[in-house]
């Protein structure tokens, strides 16, 4: 496994948002974790990368507690692993091309050429060749995400984090990004955790899914066996039907 | 502290930071240093010519401006000027997980963010002190000679024969003293800001507020050690 993810339990404001979470991810495979918003999903992927530390619980990555490490032990890791952001989270003060370079410059062993080379294929497979000298401030929301995805794996990650991918984008932008993370995983044979309420998006990359509810991981199962289900709160989740007693999270 | 002397030098970001501290902000320390002289050896002038003391006005405005005039008033407006850019700019990246990207990159974002930064004011703020230590005494001797009539050879002897060596390093170190509350103060409210764009509005205010107030409270016990440690008083 490259991923094990064991009772991961974490309390934000006093208020419980983890409550033993439990997931494996193996090499190349795309795990789909699906659930409503305010549930703890985007909670879970900083615990993944060592953002938050949790109250308790193990994450193991090829076998190291990445829980127990400090700052600088997590550093190395951290190069395995890439991560896109909810709103992409490039640097607004560099152009599109410092952005990219910035993981290899800060990471050394490349020379210019090898870094423009780079750079170049990267923007080439998110699909935006000849935007290195754009700023992030003249990109729209979907260029945006791909310059942040191509900034991601330019370090050639072995698991990449999504958090909510598509949020916010129209549905043609939305289904250029899911192809694009389908494509990447292949390509570049990572292992992928998507976190999104965006069923379409779900069903169109994942291996397999994982519903989050209340804290725990409540179902898990083939984009198949979820679609497929009858337990009541997953189909009520995937067909996006909401009951009287649905609190507003 | 600890990535002070653990730091991976970045000269690059260094050489950003005293540009953007040290040479954007000569115009304002110089106009502060100019307004400060000019307007204190009016002041000055006109108390001691009611005392028949005209050929005091040089070494008193020198002194007041070299130990405090200089130093804080230099300071203040760099509080102002630069604290504000650092709170406000580190707390942006902080909303909008730019300090996160920076982490996940294996980054550690105080050594990249604030220690380029507190070296840069460490090394601008006495630089700039100076500069302004120099053009208020300056500007003071263009008032009160050629303007006010005071006796130019008395005003430069008795400036030169009152002012100490020691009154020049207390405005400096006062400079450099200064500049490190600054740094500490606005890069801690950046990286533990408020949310939301208002909370980057009070974050900065909260970082010019509490550096301007830290300067001018630790100016009092600053003075008491400098004075003990360069004149002896």
């Amino acid at each position: 496994m490259l991923l094990e993810v064991k009772e991961l339990k974490k309390t934000l404001n006093r208020s419980p948002v983890l409550k033993g979470v439990d997931f494996n991810v193996a090499k190349a495979e795309r795990l789909v974790i699906i659930g409503r918003s305010g549930g703890g999903k985007s909670v879970l992927l900083r615990l993944i990368m060592g953002l938050l530390q949790p109250d308790a619980g193990k994450v193991l990555y090829q076998g190291t507690n990445l829980s127990e490490l400090s700052e600088e032990e997590l550093n190395p890791y951290r190069r395995k692993i890439g991560m896109l952001f909810q709103n992409g989270a490039l640097f607004d003060s560099m152009s599109v091309a410092e952005n990219l370079a910035f993981p290899l410059l800060e990471h050394g062993g490349f020379s210019e050429k090898e870094i423009k080379n780079k750079l170049d294929e990267a923007l080439d497979m998110v699909d935006l060749p000849g935007q290195q000298k754009k700023m992030p401030g003249e990109l729209s929301g979907g260029m945006k995400k791909r310059v942040a995805l191509a900034r991601a794996v330019i370090s050639r990650p072995e698991l990449m984090l999504y958090d909510e991918p598509t949020t916010g984008l129209d549905p043609i932008v939305a289904d250029s990004i899911n192809k694009l993370i389908y494509r990447l995983s292949e390509k570049l044979e990572m292992a992928s955790i998507v976190v999104t309420h965006d069923m379409t998006s779900a069903y169109h990359v994942a291996d397999r899914m994982c519903y989050l509810h209340q804290g725990k991981i409540y179902f898990e199962g083939t984009p198949k066996e979820v679609q497929a289900s009858e337990d009541p709160l997953v189909k009520n989740f995937v067909q996006g039907i909401s009951e009287d007693s649905d609190a507003i999270v | 502290m600890r990535c002070l002397f653990t730091y991976r030098f970045r000269w690059r970001l260094f050489l950003e930071q005293m540009y953007l501290i040290g040479l954007k902000s000569q115009f304002v320390i110089l106009t502060t240093g100019a307004s400060v002289g000019a307007v204190f050896a009016a002041q000055v002038h006109f108390q001691f010519v009611k005392l028949g003391m005209e050929s005091a006005v040089g070494p008193t405005v020198s002194v007041a401006v070299c130990r405090e005039l200089g130093p804080v008033l230099c300071c203040l407006l760099l509080a102002g000027r630069v604290g504000a850019a650092m709170a406000a700019e580190i707390s942006s990246m902080k909303n909008t997980e730019q300090i996160d990207a920076l982490r996940a990159m294996g980054v550690y974002p105080v050594e990249y963010l604030a220690v380029p930064r507190f070296l840069g004011l460490l090394v601008s703020a006495p630089i700039l002190t100076g500069m302004a230590l120099v053009v208020g005494i300056g500007c003071g001797y263009l008032v009160a000679v050629p303007i006010l009539g005071v006796d130019g050879a008395y005003y430069m002897d008795n400036t030169i024969k009152f002012t100490d060596m020691g009154d020049v390093m207390i405005g400096l170190s006062k400079g450099l003293l200064f500049g490190i509350i600054i740094a500490v103060i606005s890069c801690h409210k950046g990286f533990n800001p408020e949310m939301g764009t208002a909370g980057v509005g009070r974050t900065t205010t909260e970082a010019v507020v509490n550096s301007s107030l830290a300067i001018l409270v630790s100016n009092f016990f600053f003075t008491i050690l400098l004075n003990n440690l360069f004149l002896g008083d």
